[in-house]
C-alpha cells in the first residue's frame, strides 16, 4: 500500500465538484481511496484522522487544492492523481464553453434576470454574507444555505431584512418550499394550507414530508436556520416569516418548528401570534408543553406529532385516530425489539446514532431521553455530555455530521455520505455497539443516489460485527430518489427501515430498554 | 413593502452556489439562473486585502464617476482615417535612428525572435543594413533607438515594427481631435515583416507598397477627404468580423470605398489593378485601421484621474503590458505567455509558439475582438472552437467592462452593444482575465505565422496597476 499527495496551488473547485471527481476515480482499480479538498484547517483535520495528512500537504492553504491517493502501488497513486486533475479540468472546460451561458457574478446574473426576487446562496461562509448583501440592496429576498457566516455580518444581514420588509432564511438554512419551488434541500410536497416556519432545517423536511404522506398540503414552508432564534439575533428571520404567513391568506394554519429558542425570543413569538387567529402548532424541542402553551400556541411532543397535529386542523381528522395508530405502531414496535434484543451478544450495549440531519440528532436525543437518559454527543442537550473529540464515540453516542467540524470546505452531509460512511464501517467493528443507527433525508439538492452510496457499506458493516441497523428515512415517494423504493432497497439489507424519525428512535429505545441499558 | 407579497408573485431565482439547487428548479419549472460563482479574487489573499484598500480610496476619490468620463470619452471618440505619411514626419518623437515596436518598452537583447527578424527586416529596407548579419550589429550597436508604438501614438501589429521611412495610415479622432497612427498591413500571410520574416520577397513587397501602394491609397483619402473608421466597424460587426482576427466584412467595406477613389486617381491601369488586387488578397488589410482607430479612442480616454479603466494592453512577445487611465503613463508589466487556447497549423505546436505579441490587443481594450467574438462565430469555428464558446466568451467579458459600446453591436445578443471599458478592479475582483483573439507567430525569426488562438491577459499586470493606484491615490 502506498500514499501520494500533491498540492495544486491557484485553482478553485467547489467542494461538490471535487466530491464528485474523487468519486469516480474511487472507482479505479488500485484505488483504495482518493481525496481531493480545499486546505482548510476542517479538511486538514479530517485527512489527519484518516492518516492521509502527508507531511508536504501540512502547510495548504484555504485556496489550495490537496490531493491525496491512497494505493496498491505507487504507480496507482500517481495514475490516481493524474486523473483527478484530468477530471477537474474536463469539468472545468465543459462548465466553461460548452453549455449554456452563466454569468459569473450576482450583477451578471440580475442582467439575465432583471426581475428576480429571490436568491439563493450556498457559497461559503464567509462570502455569503457578502453575496446576501448585494441581493437584499436590490431588493431580492434572500435564503442562505451557508454556514459559518461571520456573527456581525449575519446580525448586519438579518436587521436590513427585517428593516427592509425582506425575508431573509439563513444563514444556515437549509430548506424552503416558497409558492411551490424546492429551495435547497427540499421535498417534493402537496401544496395546501399548512404554513411552517423552521429554524430547524431536517426538522421541516420531517414534518411537511409527513404532512404530505398524510395527505395534507403545504402553502409555504420557511426556514430560518437554527441560530436565528439564539438571543443574538433575535429571532429577527423568524419574527419575519411568521408575520408573513399570518398575512398569507393561503396560510389557514401555522405550524413552528425549533430546537429550543432563547427565552426572550419565545416571548416576541408569542407576541406575534397574539395577532393571528390562525391555529399555531409549535414543536420546539425539548421545551415543556406547559411553557409552549403559554404563549397561547397548540404544543407538539416531536415532529410526527406537529405534523399529525397540523394535518389533524388541516383536514379535521380527530388527533385521537392518530394517536391511536401511533400507539398500535409502538406495539408492534416493542414486540419485533424484545425479539431481536436476544440475539445481542452480552457485550454489545451502546447506541451509535450517526446523523446527516441536525434536528432529526437533536430528536432523537430528546426522545431516547426517557430511555436511557442522556447520551454523548458533538451536540448534546447537556454541555456535560459533549464528546471529546466527535471523530470517537463513547458509550451511546449521537453524531450531527452537519457541524461545522464536518462541513467546512466539505459538500453538506445529506450530499456527500463519504465521512458518515466510513463512521458507520467503524462503529460496526466496535463489539460494543448494539445499534447503529442513521437517517437518510433525501429530496430535491441532496444525494441523488442513496442507495447505492448505502447498500455496499451497510453490507460491509454486516461483515465486520452484528449490530442491528435501524434507518430512517425523511422523505416523500414524489421525491426524485422515491422514499417507498429506497426503504424497499434498504430494507433488504436487513436493516430496520422506518419513515418516522420519533417512532424509529422509540424503536432503538425498546431495543436498549431490553438490554438493560 | 410587505415579506408576503412574494407568494403572490412569480418566482425569479438567482442561485449562487450549489449547482444542483438549480437544477432542483429546472425541474420542477422554475425560473432560475444560476451564478458559475468563484470566490472574490479566486480566493486570492493579497488581492482581496488590495480590494479592501481600494474600497477606502473610493470614500475619498470618485472612482465610478471617473471610470464613467473616460468610458464616454472613449464611446464618443469619433475615429476617421484621414491621411498617409512617412513615419518620420508625422509620428512625434520619431527620429531617424529610432524603431517603434509593439507593446511595453524592451531592450533589443531581450527581444524574442519574431521581433528581432521585424527589427532586422526593417533596418535592411531602410538601407542601414544589407543582410542578417549586419543588421544584428547595427540593433545590438546602441545606435538604434528602440520605443513603444504606444507611446508615440500609434500601434502595430504583432511585432509592430515601424521604422522612419515607413509609410503610416493618419487618423484623426474628430471628437477630441488627438491622432494616432499604424503602419500598412504588409499582406503575405504566412511570411510578412510583421511576424517576423524578413526574406527578400518581404522587403520586397515593403518597398513595392512604398512605392505604389503607399501613394495610391494617400491619393484616394485625399480625394475622399476622410473615412469613417468606426461606421466601417460597426457595420462590418454586424457581417461576421470581430474586428481583431477576422476582418473580411470591414476590408471588403474598405474596398467598396476606396475602389472608385483609386480609379479616379490612379492614372495607371496596371498600378490600380495591382493595389486593388493587394487589398483584394489581404483580408487583413483592415486590421492596422481597427487598431488605430482603438487606440485614437482609448488615448482620448488617457489621464482622467481616478480612472481605473485599462487604456492600452500590449505585447512586445516578452512581456505583457498594460496602462490605465488614471495612472499616467506607466507600464505594468508581465511575462508573456504562450496563447493556451491555440490551433496551429500543420506541423507545428505550441512547442514553436512565440509568446503572445502585439499592439493589436488594443481591440480588446475598446470593446472589439475577444469581446466581440459572439458575432464571430466564423472566425472561432476556424480555431475548432463553437458558436457557443464565443457567446460565452463574449457574456463573460461583460463582467469585467465599465458599460457597452453604443455603436459596436452584437446582432446574436439581440444588438446588445459591446463590453467596453476594460476596469481593472473588476478583473481582481472576479477572477476573470480578459479573452484576446490573436496569431500566433513562429518563436524564431524569418518563419512567419503558425496558427491563432485565444491569449489570456496575465492577471498579474492587473494586480500590479492596482498598487500602483492605491499607492498614488491613498496619498491625496
Amino acid at each position: 500500500m502506498s500514499i501520494k499527495g500533491i498540492l495544486v496551488k491557484g485553482k478553485y473547485y467547489d467542494s461538490v465538484t471535487l466530491m464528485l471527481v474523487t468519486k469516480e476515480v474511487k472507482k479505479l482499480e488500485g484505488i483504495e481511496d482518493a481525496v481531493a479538498v480545499m486546505g482548510t484547517i476542517q479538511n486538514k483535520s479530517i485527512l489527519k484522522a484518516s492518516g492521509l495528512l502527508l507531511d508536504e500537504l501540512k502547510d495548504a492553504k484555504d485556496s489550495e487544492l490537496i490531493i491525496v491517493i491512497k494505493g496498491i502501488n505507487e504507480k496507482f497513486c500517481e495514475e490516481g492523481i493524474k486523473k483527478i486533475q484530468e477530471f477537474l479540468e474536463e469539468k472545468k472546460i465543459t462548465t466553461e464553453e460548452s453549455i449554456e451561458f452563466e454569468p459569473k457574478s450576482f450583477e451578471g446574473a440580475l442582467k439575465i434576470l432583471p426581475k428576480a426576487n429571490l436568491a439563493i446562496i450556498s457559497v461559503s461562509g464567509q462570502y455569503a454574507a457578502i453575496e446576501a448583501m448585494k441581493a437584499l440592496k436590490k431588493g431580492l429576498h434572500v435564503m442562505i444555505f451557508s454556514d459559518n457566516v461571520p456573527h456581525d455580518k449575519t446580525y448586519e444581514i438579518k436587521k436590513y431584512g427585517r428593516e427592509h420588509g425582506l425575508l431573509v432564511m439563513g444563514p444556515g438554512c437549509g430548506t424552503a418550499i416558497i409558492n411551490g419551488a424546492p429551495l435547497g434541500f427540499a421535498n417534493a410536497v402537496n401544496r395546501g394550507n399548512i404554513g411552517i416556519v423552521s429554524a430547524a432545517g431536517t426538522g421541516l423536511q420531517e414534518v411537511s414530508s409527513i404532512i404530505s404522506n398524510l395527505g395534507g398540503g403545504i402553502s409555504q414552508a420557511l426556514g430560518t436556520g437554527g441560530i436565528d432564534v439564539k438571543k443574538e439575533y433575535q429571532g429577527m428571520s423568524f419574527l419575519t416569516c411568521l408575520e408573513a404567513l399570518i398575512d398569507d391568506p393561503e396560510t389557514e394554519i401555522i405550524t413552528l418548528i425549533s430546537k429550543p429558542p432563547d427565552s426572550e425570543v419565545l416571548k416576541n413569538i408569542g407576541e406575534v401570534i397574539k395577532k393571528t387567529s390562525k391555529p399555531v402548532i409549535a414543536c420546539f424541542l425539548g421545551i415543556s408543553s406547559e411553557i409552549i402553551k403559554e404563549l397561547g400556541v397548540i404544543p407538539a411532543r416531536d415532529l410526527e406529532h406537529a405534523a399529525l397535529l397540523s394535518v389533524s386542523f388541516s383536514k379535521g381528522i380527530s388527533m385521537e385516530i392518530f394517536e391511536k395508530e401511533i400507539e398500535q405502531k409502538n406495539k408492534e414496535l416493542k414486540e419485533i425489539a424484545s425479539k431481536i434484543a436476544k440475539e445481542l451478544t452480552i457485550e454489545q450495549k451502546y447506541f451509535r446514532g450517526l446523523f446527516q440531519g441536525g434536528t432529526l440528532a437533536y430528536e432523537t436525543q430528546v426522545i431516547l431521553k426517557d430511555f436511557i437518559g442522556n447520551v454523548y454527543s458533538n451536540v448534546p442537550l447537556d454541555p456535560s455530555y459533549k464528546l471529546e473529540d466527535s471523530w470517537n464515540s463513547k458509550e451511546n453516542s449521537v453524531i450531527d455530521f452537519g457541524e461545522e467540524e464536518f462541513t467546512v470546505g466539505r459538500p453538506h452531509p445529506q450530499i456527500d455520505y463519504e465521512l458518515r460512511n466510513k463512521r458507520i464501517i467503524i462503529e460496526a467493528s466496535d463489539p460494543n455497539v448494539a445499534i447503529i443507527y442513521f437517517d437518510v433525508v433525501i429530496g430535491y439538492g441532496t444525494n441523488p443516489n442513496p442507495a447505492e452510496d448505502l447498500i455496499p457499506v451497510i453490507k460491509k458493516a454486516k461483515e465486520k460485527g452484528n449490530a442491528i441497523f435501524i434507518i430512517t428515512v425523511t422523505g416523500t415517494d414524489k421525491d426524485p430518489q422515491n422514499k417507498n423504493n429506497l426503504m424497499k432497497m434498504l430494507n433488504e439489507t436487513g436493516a430496520y427501515v422506518l419513515d418516522r424519525n420519533s417512532s424509529a428512535t422509540r424503536f432503538a429505545g425498546y431495543i436498549l430498554k431490553e438490554i438493560g441499558g | 413593502m410587505k415579506p408576503s407579497d412574494l407568494f403572490k408573485q412569480k418566482l425569479e431565482i438567482i442561485n449562487i452556489g450549489l449547482k444542483s439547487f438549480k437544477e432542483s428548479l429546472d425541474k420542477t419549472g422554475f425560473d432560475a439562473v444560476n451564478v458559475d460563482w468563484k470566490p472574490p479574487a479566486g480566493g486570492d489573499v493579497e488581492i482581496i486585502q488590495m480590494l479592501d484598500k481600494f474600497e477606502e480610496i473610493k470614500k475619498k476619490i470618485d472612482v465610478d464617476s471617473a471610470n464613467r468620463e473616460a468610458f464616454n470619452r472613449l464611446i464618443s471618440s469619433k475615429p476617421k482615417l484621414v491621411g498617409m505619411a512617412k513615419a518620420i514626419d508625422v509620428i512625434p518623437g520619431m527620429k531617424k535612428n529610432m524603431i517603434l515596436h509593439a507593446g511595453p518598452p524592451i531592450t533589443w537583447d531581450r527581444m524574442c525572435g519574431p521581433m528581432k527578424g521585424a527589427v532586422i527586416g526593417s533596418l535592411i529596407f531602410e538601407g542601414l543594413a544589407k543582410d542578417e548579419k549586419e543588421a544584428e550589429e547595427v540593433a545590438s550597436s546602441g545606435e538604434i533607438e528602440f520605443s513603444p508604438c504606444h507611446e508615440h501614438q500609434a500601434v502595430g501589429p504583432m511585432a509592430g515594427v515601424i521604422s522612419p521611412s515607413m509609410s503610416v495610415y493618419i487618423i484623426e479622432n474628430e471628437t477630441f481631435g488627438n491622432k494616432s497612427f499604424s503602419p500598412l498591413n504588409d499582406e503575405g500571410f504566412v511570411k510578412s515583416l510583421r511576424m517576423g520574416a524578413f526574406t527578400p520577397e518581404v522587403i520586397e513587397r515593403l518597398k513595392w507598397m512604398e512605392k505604389i501602394f503607399y501613394p495610391a491609397i494617400d491619393r484616394a483619402i485625399k480625394y475622399l477627404g476622410s473615412i469613417d473608421l468606426k461606421i466601417i466597424i460597426a457595420q462590418a460587426l454586424h457581417m461576421g468580423d470581430e474586428a481583431h482576427s477576422r476582418h473580411k466584412a470591414s476590408t471588403s467595406l474598405l474596398f467598396r470605398i476606396l475602389a472608385p477613389a483609386i480609379l479616379r486617381t490612379t492614372s495607371d491601369p496596371l498600378e490600380v489593378e495591382q493595389v486593388l488586387i493587394s487589398i483584394d488578397k489581404n483580408d487583413y488589410t483592415f486590421l492596422n485601421l481597427s487598431m488605430a482607430a482603438a487606440k485614437a479612442s482609448l488615448d482620448a480616454a488617457r489621464n482622467i484621474k481616478g480612472s481605473t479603466m485599462v487604456v492600452a494592453m500590449a505585447r512586445n512577445g516578452t512581456e505583457f503590458g498594460i496602462q490605465v487611465s488614471g495612472l499616467d503613463n506607466e507600464w505594468f508589466t508581465a511575462k508573456a505567455e504562450v496563447p493556451p487556447n491555440a490551433l496551429y497549423f500543420p506541423n507545428y505546436s505550441a512547442e514553436d509558439a512565440n509568446p503572445d505579441i502585439g499592439d493589436s490587443a488594443i481591440t480588446e481594450t475598446s470593446g472589439l475582438g475577444g469581446f466581440a467574438l459572439a458575432c464571430a462565430p466564423t472566425f472561432i469555428q476556424f480555431i475548432r472552437g463553437t458558436a457557443k464558446d464565443a457567446i460565452n466568451k463574449t457574456m463573460s467579458m461583460y463582467e469585467i467592462t465599465i458599460g457597452e459600446n453604443n455603436v459596436y453591436q452584437i446582432p446574436y445578443l439581440n444588438f446588445r452593444g459591446t463590453p467596453t471599458g476594460i476596469d481593472i478592479k473588476l478583473v481582481l475582483e472576479k477572477g476573470i482575465q480578459p479573452y484576446i483573439d490573436t496569431a500566433i507567430a513562429h518563436k524564431k525569426p524569418n518563419i512567419g505565422i503558425i496558427g491563432a488562438g485565444f491569449a489570456i491577459a496575465p492577471l498579474e499586470v492587473f494586480k500590479k496597476a492596482m498598487v500602483s493606484f492605491i499607492n498614488k491615490y491613498s496619498q491625496v
